[in-house]
């Protein structure tokens, strides 16, 4: 590791990964956790709750299907739907820069009601700091959630055996694409809009129906699927199949143009869930019968490969699926 | 889900049996094939096509990733300008982690010189306009398909007069080095994936000398792995007929002749010369330099910079690798010092680099 954060550092992959377990849980020693899913587990006499927190630094920040206050409390609510549990409560912080119009602001704090609301939690707690101008890029936002979790089941990567599918709510990269389609001004996939969406009642009812047929979630933001299913690859590995991974056609135009992977691409309403084999057409089908799952498919199985994710291609190949670097980079070859 | 029943390698695939059915005709012989082009570094990864391929053929890569080409002298003359001289410097993605020898381009971005990332040189050239009292140095690399619209950039500044709009030009041309890699006694290579993108430009009739001369296959594929599959059946037929010859499996887009406009834009605006290819020394007229008329517009001029240095990093093979004659394995630095997170040299550097590709496989234990 260099002696420098580098803008790769905070893209989701390998080197993100390598700031946290070499720099900061060392450093934090005793006082921290070397547990390292999207929410921790916090035990109480006979109460589990799950925690976490999110910061959102998106740009731009109003894009097309949401803006950075839908973010903030998607992300949060997400991040406790992984671990199965029912959000309860969310604090805010707003880091403003001086000069902010108070029209946006206003308009991103309606999202953030409208966000609540349909994830059913209440903002609860808070905090307001204004910064000199050119020293946030308008609007930070950093919300941090509780939830209620399963006395029963605890949705961990321990859980996941071979033979285990895999199943992912919709069609992937849509997130990132919409963004950048602004920032790069593609006008072709001006169609795309963002997937963001609180996931948490689409996850209840799966496990509250499915209950411990669903070994272990994940909402695949930074780093895209591939760095995501490849942190669910602790104890199996995972065979991906391309021609069922759902991708829309817009997407996958932009992902070629800029020279990217769409594997590779933020997403902000997705859950991918790793279920056991029989259990998977009933969860695909309470998806598929959600709002936010109609697009839902198999789109692999685990197996005993241990910590390596490969994908079948469509013409019969097969590739191994990496860790994303950290930011990824457009190539013109 | 039973695992069978998600897409399986089918060998039903009448070009995987084609490739299965002439691997075992060729047998004892191993044969190497080559492409020399980025693009279809990346497909065959993307696609998997290594996976397909009989043990006794091998898919090599080779000098044609614009990355993994351009000297490392040329990164540090790019971070001399945007540190020493305050330009804003314009440049495709790809090249912003090559080491050069002393610092990336993503490293001088982290210490604070305005370095962006653009899709296209029209990019450029607006940053030029927008701030007229700083100079744009625009990083012209790439292959025929990409010193077209740099040449347009040459000639909008020119009409407009934009004097702050600078290239600093890196461009080669494929065919001196497939030349180069022909005529090098040590070398062995049975057959040519020909570019698609590149033989639009320059027609399939570019790449004659390799039959006539040197009697070896080359097939035009496009971009897909069926396109290159189809390739490399092909050359495979040809090898098992002994009779090599040029053939386009990517007619829909590539001609005999090529495009007779972007050739001529890239006649009116550079001129051929000696150029330095990373980890292959300098090939006779491999490269492409700004033409006299657009002087004040080529960064070379502007700012007195000599031909980029290569630097090969010590110990480093890339060289070799290549030209395809040791796999990457055989490199002393291979998975030591030189990984996909610590590149040494330029095959690691990009990820689709013949060592980078190659590290993943042989990490998963796939053959290669």
């Amino acid at each position: 590791m260099t002696d420098e954060i580098k803008m790769a550092h905070g893209g989701g992959g390998v080197l993100m990964q390598e700031l946290i377990t070499r720099q900061i849980i060392p450093t934090l020693g005793a006082a921290g956790s070397s547990e390292l899913s999207d929410s921790a587990k916090i035990d109480l006499p006979g109460v589990s709750l799950a925690f976490t927190t999110d910061s959102f630094v998106v740009w731009p920040l109003i894009f097309p299907g949401g803006d950075i206050g839908r973010i903030a409390v998607c992300g949060t609510v997400n991040d406790l739907a992984a671990r199965g549990a029912k959000p309860l409560a969310l604090s805010l912080s707003l880091i403003i820069e001086e000069g902010f119009p108070l029209e946006i602001l206003r308009k991103i704090l309606t999202s953030v009601a409208q966000a609540a609301d349909e994830a059913e939690v209440k903002v609860v707690t808070g905090d307001t700091k204004v910064v000199e101008k050119g020293s946030a890029h308008g609007l930070f936002i950093n919300t941090s959630g509780v939830g209620l979790m399963r006395q029963d089941i605890d949705f961990t990567f321990e859980r996941i055996v071979t033979g285990d599918v895999i199943i992912i709510n919709g069609p992937i990269g849509d997130h990132g694409i919409a963004v950048m389609s602004i920032r790069e001004g593609i006008s072709f996939a001006s169609s795309v809009k963002s997937d963001v969406a609180p996931l948490s009642e689409m996850v209840a009812r799966v496990i509250d129906k499915c209950g411990a047929a669903v070994k272990c979630m994940k909402d695949p933001t930074r780093g895209g699927l591939a760095a995501n299913v490849n942190e669910m690859a602790q104890n199996v590995g995972f065979v991906l199949d391309q021609q069922a991974i759902p991708i829309r056609p817009e997407v996958e135009g932009a992902c070629d143009l800029l020279g990217l992977d769409p594997l590779t691409v933020a997403n902000e309403g997705k859950m991918i869930l790793i279920v056991s084999p029989d259990a998977a057409v009933q969860v695909l089908k309470i998806l598929q019968g959600h709002p936010l799952g109609q697009g839902a498919a198999i789109i692999g199985y685990a197996d005993d490969k241990k910590g390596l994710v490969r994908m079948k291609t469509t013409i019969g190949g097969e590739r191994i699926i990496e860790i994303p670097y950290g930011q990824e980079l457009p190539r013109i070859c | 889900m039973p695992p069978n029943s998600s897409n399986p390698n089918n060998p039903q695939h009448p070009l995987i049996k084609a490739l299965t059915d002439l691997g075992h005709r060729l047998e004892p012989s191993k044969v190497k094939i080559m492409e020399v082009c980025g693009t279809h570094t990346v497909t065959a990864q993307q696609v998997g096509l290594h996976s397909l391929l009989p043990e006794n053929i091998r898919l090599i890569s080779g000098p044609g990733c614009p990355v993994c080409v351009t000297p490392a002298g040329y990164i540090d003359q790019a971070v001399y300008l945007a540190t020493e001289h305050n330009v804003h410097i314009s440049s495709y993605g790809d090249m912003l982690r090559v080491p050069g020898v002393k610092s990336s381009l993503e490293d001088a971005r982290r210490r604070g010189a305005q370095i962006s990332v653009i899709y296209t040189v029209n990019e450029a050239l607006n940053t030029a306009r927008q701030n007229p009292d700083q100079t744009t140095v625009f990083l012209g690399i790439g292959f025929e398909t990409t010193t077209p619209p740099t040449a347009y950039a040459l000639q909008t500044a020119k009409k407009e007069g934009l004097t702050n709009f600078k290239v600093l030009a890196a461009h080669k041309t494929i065919i001196p080095a497939m030349e180069a890699l022909l005529t090098d006694s040590e070398l062995s290579i049975d057959g040519f994936l020909a570019p698609g993108h590149v033989s639009v430009i320059i027609g399939s009739n570019a790449y004659n000398f390799i039959a006539e001369k040197h009697l070896r296959p080359c097939v035009v594929t496009g971009f897909d792995g069926e396109q290159m599959m189809m390739g490399i059946v092909r050359i495979l037929m040809q090898l098992v007929e002994n009779q090599p010859k040029i053939e386009n499996v990517y007619p829909s887009r590539v001609t005999t002749t090529g495009n007779p406009h972007a050739q001529k834009i890239i006649a009116d605006t550079f001129t051929p010369a000696d150029s330095a290819w990373r980890g292959l020394g300098v090939i006779p007229l491999s490269g492409m330099k700004i033409r006299p008329e657009f002087a004040q517009f080529d960064a070379h001029q502007a700012f007195n910079l000599d031909e980029p240095d290569d630097h090969e990093p010590s110990g480093c093979r890339c060289a070799d690798v290549l030209k395809g004659m040791i796999l990457p394995n055989e490199c002393p630095l291979f998975a030591k010092t030189c990984t996909p997170t610590t590149p040494v040299g330029a095959c690691m550097v990009s990820r689709e680099g013949s060592c980078s590709v190659y590290y993943k496989y042989a990490k998963a234990g796939v053959p290669t």
